[in-house]
């Protein structure tokens, strides 16, 4: 049976139907789930896709932080469960504390819209161990504000850590040590401003890289089953 | 209980027939006026004059364009795709036996210029909800934009504003721009042009109507709360010019959007559509209620009553003139079997989106309006929406036209040498008309949804409708106000060519047109001629490539002062295209590929980019328009799609074959070797904008079958040279040559340090 991954709705995701479209063109099985709902009606593990949510209100992702199913995202986060979030996902990411860091306004102040080029820094995560360690791969990054900020001492420690999960080759935004995307400590919890289920096919996107983030957590899930 | 202010109500408007009313200045005509008392038997109440003030005004109830536009239906060829044409929110045609496509291009240019973000978002916001309206989810958006000279210190605030609002609205509410076009002329300056496309699919099944009909529905009004913004933006901004002083500060008169608001209400209303709970939908947009009341109460069989205070205001102290003339945005009007009407509201609850009953529809053939229990309007509502005033205005020919058409760009000194054509290539390529738009298209979201498969700088956005079958649409939009500027007629029926063109260069097969009509003032004959013109050639270039006029928009009064804008018909054409796999891209292919020109360069350069760029010039005729030749264009290219044998494909238009080479070696990151046939003079070949023109790509084996193919159609091809991955940019055998850094550096980052960044 193949591994059921919820994708968050929240009023304003954009990329919820994309990202179901990665999970199953990965292998997956998507499973739709809502804002509102505290049911995550048993998924394996929770994509948080990209959006305006909530318009936006107050900060990026700060309101969908107190919804319904974000409480128990983070429960079953902290048990280990495989949490993505892309673009306005990982900005939910970060408002909720399950990452570190914020990102803010890019340093140019507009939003662009340009194919990223990236190292994907560690393998060491349930979204990156189906890539070649150091592998450079291709997703369009897209947004107004995803530059990627924290304290040299939290940046520091996310280095030493090696949670550091993919770093942008050209820095299109201002991201402080040209960070993409980061992990928490365990592995499981994942966010990154570009988008890989908008590389997911080669009539239509820059690549198929981001096949490789879902085959990860499939992976990643089938070896946990059969352990 | 509210306490009640009193208000200008139908009985006080009877007892009070001598009252003065403001109708000059709300911009109706004495006639105009005596009509609304004959039809009422008494005055208008303030409430009722707002009404037909907005109703009758130009943008609204099209009066001096109506009796032109009518040719659009009568030579409009007849086809079973089309499933819903002009006079509805957009037109629909259908795509197979089971999907249906809904497009439509409209202009919100007045707006963008006095307020550039929030007008040019709202263009947006509105031609969205046009869609929804259809009953289609959105799932695209293109623009087509004019602003004055590049350089001008306005255009740093008006371009800049403009794209924002297009990519901030569109981005939020999730759809891919997928394609365009920007121009800079200094007879725009003062009256930018702000077109936006929106396209939407549906199942055919799906298909709504805007009218209001079975007695005892209820109305229900959907999405945002209605507040002071946009009141009298139609009659005010839309219907009058800008005055020269510019001191008339209409600010408070352009709406502003809410996208995240938008994004709710197509979630809500699709929802809706597909559980079968609404009998009428209307969106709201200028003239908000006033319009969307009148339209579906006209369109159904009966009346409708309406309790105006139970519309959710978000200003307070609104009169009921205020709330039937406000412009605020993302709402849209849904009629609903009463037994249905708890299960709608409760799913826009479900999304967080407001929705309120405010009225019923009757049988007694009347638009009633009441406000706090007094009524204030009660009029039939056929004689806002179908019965305004029609005009036939005087036409002349500009009287400048005969002495234009003598003074050709033909005649114009031109480079000699080798050198001066190699730097003019360069020169051209940086023009702004010419040079990389990424500025301004990086802004976009192109990919939001997955199924773009071109977009820029594609010669026509393709989209994928299905993944199952492969079968997608393509989309361009185009306009050149030079050309119409010279011969309105062949002007617009060039526009028309290239978006046909560009369209069939993707392989795809075109079906369907929406047009944006983007003139100087009605009042003025000589804009009337060419505005009669231009609809003219459209209506009989449609008529003759057998594709139907499917909807559009009409915007008059883009002048300031007697400086009218170039007449700017924006066409755009939509076409299918059976597996989006097969699609043609722009590129080069791979080395070894033949380089070929299909199509015949005529020395062609009145009204051409080169003309403008190098001399400030703009006179002589425009190049000649053979729609039969492009017919026979469109029918070799889907099947050379089909057939997969061309690796890449480009329209050549603006700046001829040099521009369209540099493009395509820019683009592509490959290089050419060209020669020129023999006899050919460099200067013309490379520069002549000659119609009817692609450079086509050849893959290795498949030349003579290609040939054979432009033979069989009577198609002119030329052989150009080969593409090559070793050549550095443009080799033209005993010409010159040009690297691509020297390209790149000539033809990208131009808009961008022309604005000053």
């Amino acid at each position: 049976m193949s591994a059921r991954v919820g994708v968050v709705t929240f009023p304003g995701s954009l990329d919820d139907r994309d990202a179901a479209r990665a999970v199953y063109l990965a292998g997956g099985e998507p499973v739709a789930l809502w804002h509102d709902d505290a049911q995550i009606h048993g998924v394996d593990a929770v994509f948080l896709p990209g959006g305006f949510s909530y318009g936006d209100a107050l900060r990026c992702g700060a309101i969908a932080r107190f919804s319904q199913v974000m409480d128990t995202v983070k429960a079953a986060a902290a048990q280990g469960m495989p949490v993505l979030g892309v673009c306005n996902g990982f900005q939910v990411l970060c408002e909720s504390h399950l990452l570190p860091g914020a990102l803010v306004r890019n340093a140019h102040l507009r939003y662009r819209n340009r194919p990223a080029r990236l190292r994907v820094e560690t393998t060491r995560t349930a979204w990156t161990n189906a890539f070649a360690p150091e592998a450079e791969i291709v997703l369009p990054a897209k947004h107004g504000e995803g530059r990627y900020v924290a304290d040299e001492a939290v940046l520091d420690r996310l280095e030493g850590d090696g949670r550091v999960v993919f770093r942008y080759l050209d820095n299109p935004n201002g991201s402080m040590r040209d960070i993409a995307g980061v992990a928490n400590e365990a592995g499981n919890v994942v966010g990154l401003m570009p988008h890989p289920e908008h590389a997911v096919e080669a009539l239509t996107g820059p690549s198929t890289d981001g096949l490789g983030i879902v085959a990860s957590v499939l992976a990643h899930l089938s070896e946990g089953a059969s352990r | 209980m509210t306490s009640y202010v009193p208000v200008d109500t139908v009985g006080v408007a009877s007892a009070t027939p001598d009252e003065k009313q403001p109708w000059a200045e709300l911009g109706l005509k004495d006639d105009e006026y005596q009509r609304i008392r004959e039809i009422l038997g008494r005055r208008p109440t303030q409430s009722e004059l707002a009404m037909y003030s907005i109703m009758w005004s130009e943008h609204c109830s099209y009066k001096s364009s109506k009796v032109h536009l009518r040719q659009f239906g009568q030579k409009n060829p007849r086809t079973p795709r089309l499933l819903a044409g002009i006079g509805e929110n957009a037109g629909v045609v259908a795509i197979d036996e089971n999907i249906a496509v809904t497009f439509k291009v409209e202009s919100h240019n007045h707006p963008s210029y006095v307020e550039p973000k929030q007008g040019a978002a709202t263009g947006v916001g509105g031609i969205i909800r046009d869609i929804i309206a259809m009953g289609a989810r959105p799932i695209a958006v293109m623009d087509s934009l004019r602003f004055g000279a590049i350089d001008h210190p306005d255009t740093a605030r008006v371009l800049p504003g403009v794209v924002d609002g297009i990519g901030h609205y569109g981005n939020c509410v999730g759809l891919p721009n997928i394609g365009g076009e920007t121009y800079f002329d200094p007879c725009y300056q003062g009256n930018p042009l702000v077109n936006a496309l929106s396209v939407g699919v549906m199942p055919r099944s799906r298909l709504q109507s805007m009218q209001a009909s079975g007695t005892g529905n209820v109305v229900i009004l959907l999405g945002a709360k209605t507040g002071r913004d946009g009141i009298g933006g139609v009659s005010v901004l839309a219907s009058a010019t800008f005055s020269e002083s510019g001191e008339d500060d209409a600010r408070p008169s352009v709406q502003v959007g809410d996208p995240f608001t938008e994004k709710l209400l197509i979630e809500v209303c699709l929802e809706l559509f597909d559980a079968q709970l609404v009998v009428g939908v209307q969106d709201l947009g200028g003239a908000g209620l006033t319009c969307a009341l009148s339209e579906t109460a006209a369109a159904g069989d009966g009346g409708m009553h309406v309790d105006l205070e139970l519309v959710p205001l978000r200003a307070k102290g609104m009169e009921p003139h205020d709330i039937l003339a406000s412009e605020s945005q993302e709402r849209m009007l849904l009629i609903v079997d009463p037994a249905k009407a708890e299960e709608v509201l409760a799913r826009a609850h479900r999304w967080g989106l407001l929705a309120t009953a405010i009225g019923t529809v009757t049988d007694t053939g009347r638009l009633v309006v009441d406000f706090h229990g007094q009524t204030v309007v009660d009029v039939p509502p056929k004689s806002l929406a179908d019965e305004g005033p029609v005009y036939n205005r005087p036409l002349a020919e500009p009287n400048d036209l005969g002495l234009i058409a003598v003074d050709r760009a033909e005649t114009l000194p031109r480079p000699a040498t080798d050198e001066e054509i190699r730097q003019t290539v360069l020169d051209m390529a940086a023009s702004p008309n010419l040079c990389d738009k990424s500025w301004i298209t990086e802004q976009y979201d192109s990919s939001v949804f997955g199924n773009t498969v071109l977009g820029t700088p594609h010669d026509a956005g393709v989209v994928r409708l299905d993944e199952r079958t492969g079968v997608g649409i393509a989309i361009s939009l185009d306009g050149n106000g030079r050309f119409a500027r010279l011969d309105p007629y062949h002007g617009a029926q060039l526009a028309l060519a290239e978006a046909y063109r560009n369209v069939a260069v993707t392989g795809a097969t075109p079906i369907a047109v929406s047009d944006c009509l983007n003139f100087g003032s009605p009042e003025d004959p000589h804009v009337m001629w060419q505005f009669e013109r231009a609809v003219t050639g459209i209506a009989d270039g449609c008529q003759k490539l057998g594709i139907p006029v499917t909807g559009g928009n009409v915007s008059f009064y883009n002048q300031t002062g007697r400086e009218a804008i170039h007449p700017t018909p924006v066409i755009g054409v939509l076409g299918v295209i059976e597996d989006v796999a097969r699609r043609i891209p722009l590129g080069l292919g791979r080395t070894g590929d033949t380089i070929a020109l299909i199509g015949t360069t005529e020395e062609e350069l009145s009204g051409s980019e080169w003309a403008a760029v190098k001399h400030g010039h703009l006179g002589g005729v425009p190049p000649k328009v053979d729609l039969d030749h492009e017919m026979k264009l469109a029918d070799l290219l889907s099947r050379l799609a089909e057939t997969e044998q061309l690796a890449a494909a480009h329209d050549l238009s603006e700046g001829g074959l040099a521009q369209a080479l540099v493009e395509a070696i820019s683009f592509s990151g490959m290089g050419a070797q060209i020669l020129l046939p023999e006899g050919a003079d460099p200067f013309t070949y490379l520069f002549s904008e000659s119609s009817g023109r692609v450079l086509v790509v050849i893959p290795r084996g498949q030349e003579l079958a290609v040939r054979s193919a432009c033979e069989s159609r009577g198609l002119p091809i030329t052989p150009l040279g080969v593409a090559d991955a070793n050549t550095d940019g443009l080799h033209l055998r005993d010409h010159f040559d040009l690297s691509r850094d020297e390209i790149d550096a000539a033809f990208k980052g131009r808009i961008g340090a022309r604005l000053g960044e």
